[in-house]
């Protein structure tokens, strides 16, 4: 219960001479909803992709579901480091970066054959019950093309849970979303932690579901966590100004 | 008159104009063809000799396209690659092969191949001797395999980086996300300049006919040549070599432009007007 599933401990990222995350302390306990805000640029995204290695960070070490990473040489023993933690942190992204090329089934069903190596009958199963789950089972013989926006992420929540990750990460993904379709995604982020108490890391700006969802609000400001805390806290009474300023002007 | 000249042609339909000019370039070939002493019956008589090379050239082709594609593919993902040795190795590969001329390239592994064998082992030495045809079908394998180097890069790289960064974040590798989703999304903008490349290397295989090949295996060219020399009617057996290739050439063009229109109408989006939210994108049927 308290070890955590993700440890991020001294985490620095800097592109060239801008350093965008300046050391970043940060650990998300089994269950919990960890809801990361802050102005655009203040490094949100940078957090997620150092923490499955899509950006090298510069220095620092993460801790997924037990497996310990740190920046360096791309060796094939470092290879299969980062693979490991990529297969136990799902990720979801603002664009939603279906595969176009397959169908909705083949899009959830691919890396679990192609990288776990399970049984394609078996993945279709699971992935059925995961499109039934994010409601699209009819949907499962369609190509993205023919989706809406909520139901494309809708299919990439799917294709990430296929993996049976410990944690899923989700940077903005309501954000290239039309206002209409915005609910039926959160709606499924919902009932993913309070059914299934999936352990979340969500980056995004939707304070109503911050407000009943998280576990937890991190600010960040300018590379840094400033401020954390349980939401009823951190919306109704924040204590740094900045928090205070970000909150006015998005509430 | 020029008035009235005019008037006529704005009544005639383009199409028809067209063929009308085909046809009058036509006649003035035939005429001057007239003029040349031509011999249309010798043309007739030895159709079937130079016609039987078609297959040759065809096989050739198929054989070199196929190496070229397979150098092209490693070619492309050595010049993407952050390997010093793939990006070198493909480097100097496609400098080389870019950087001089077909006919050099076809004679270097034709004859200099097996002098690269030491005296003492004469076995190497045999196993390096190749035939024209040999010899030839991997000089244009070579050769195209380094400019379509570039339409396969430009293929991969067409793929956006979202897709990698997707498959990464699935843990797949490299390997994985290059067969499983970056080929399969690149192929339909290589397929097309591939044909082109294949129609051009239909004309260009005539060169083998310089390293001169056994009679049983000669492609179209060498055959005319023979022909025509033999019976000093060199002009005569070109023109039937040159309508060969011509109508070769064309077929496979028809080919082309039809797997081209396919290709292109499959994925297209086109903007449809819906009164329903959430389907107004939709794929077009495949032609
Ligand atoms: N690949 C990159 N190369 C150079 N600079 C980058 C790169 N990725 C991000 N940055 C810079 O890092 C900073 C933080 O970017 P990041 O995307 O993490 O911000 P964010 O908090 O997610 O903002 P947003 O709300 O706009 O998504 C920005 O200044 C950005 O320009
Ligand atoms: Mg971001």
């Amino acid at each position: 219960m308290t070890e955590p599933v993700v440890r991020v401990s001294q985490l620095h990222k800097s592109f060239g001479d801008n350093e965008v995350l300046k050391g970043i302390d940060l650990d998300v306990t089994r269950g919990e909803v960890v809801v990361i805000f802050g102005r655009s640029g203040s490094g949100k995204s940078t957090l997620l992709r150092c923490i499955n290695f899509l950006e090298e960070p510069t220095s620092g070490t993460i801790e997924v579901g037990g497996v310990r990473l740190e920046p360096g040489p791309r060796t094939h023993r470092q290879r299969e480091a980062i693979r490991s933690v990529r297969i136990k942190a799902g990720m979801v992204f603002q664009e939603f970066n279906l595969f176009p090329h397959l169908t909705v089934l083949e899009n959830v069903i691919e890396a679990p054959v192609t990288v776990k190596g399970q049984d394609r009958a078996h993945s279709v199963a699971v992935a059925e019950e995961l499109l039934a789950q994010v409601g699209l089972a009819d949907k499962r013989d369609e190509h993205p093309i023919r989706l809406s926006g909520g139901q494309k992420q809708r299919v990439a929540i799917a294709r990430a849970l296929a993996m049976e990750p410990e944690v899923m990460m989700f940077d903005e993904p309501t954000s290239a979303l039309d206002p209409e379709l915005i609910s039926e995604v959160l709606s499924v982020m919902r009932s993913l932690a309070t059914e299934t108490q999936m352990t979340m890391m969500v980056v995004t700006h939707e304070m109503g579901f911050a407000r009943e969802v998280a576990t937890s609000m991190a600010f960040f400001h300018e590379g840094l966590i400033v401020e954390q805390g349980p939401p009823g806290q951190v919306i109704a009474d924040p204590q740094h100004a900045q928090t205070k300023r970000f909150l006015e002007a998005v509430l | 008159m020029r008035e009235r000249l005019e008037q006529w042609s704005a009544d005639i339909p383009f199409k028809v104009k067209l063929g009308m000019v085909w046809g009058v370039i036509a006649l003035i070939v035939v005429f001057l063809f007239s003029l040349a002493d031509f011999d249309v019956q010798w043309m007739l008589d030895h159709l079937w000799f130079i016609a039987q090379g078609l297959p040759w050239t065809i096989i050739i082709c198929g054989l070199a396209i196929i190496l070229a594609v397979t150098l092209a593919l490693f070619g492309a993902l050595g010049r993407l690659s952050n390997s010093a040795v793939a990006q070198g190795v493909t480097g100097f590969y496609t400098s080389f092969f870019r950087g001089t001329p077909l006919i050099v390239q076809m004679f270097l592994i034709f004859l200099a191949l097996p002098q690269l064998a030491p005296p003492n082992l004469p076995g190497l030495r045999d196993s390096l001797t190749l035939t024209a045809l040999q010899a030839g079908v991997i000089a244009l394998g070579l050769n195209y395999g380094a400019y379509m180097t570039e339409i396969f890069r430009a293929g991969i790289q067409s793929v956006g980086h979202g897709q990698v960064e997707a498959a990464e974040a699935l843990g797949m590798t490299y390997r994985q996300r290059m067969r499983r989703i970056v080929l399969p999304q690149a192929i339909r903008l290589i397929i097309p300049p591939t044909g082109n490349e294949f129609i051009a290397m239909l004309k260009d295989s005539a060169l083998i006919s310089l390293l001169g090949s056994v009679v049983a295996q000669m492609e179209i060219f060498r055959r005319a040549q023979l022909v025509g020399r033999a019976d000093f009617r060199p002009l005569e057996a070109f023109v039937v070599a040159a309508a060969l290739y011509w109508i070769l050439t064309t077929i496979f063009q028809v080919f082309q432009a039809k797997l081209e229109q396919r290709l292109s109408t499959g994925y297209v989006r086109t903007l449809r007007v819906s009164t329903q939210p959430g389907v107004e994108l939709v794929e077009s049927e495949p032609a």
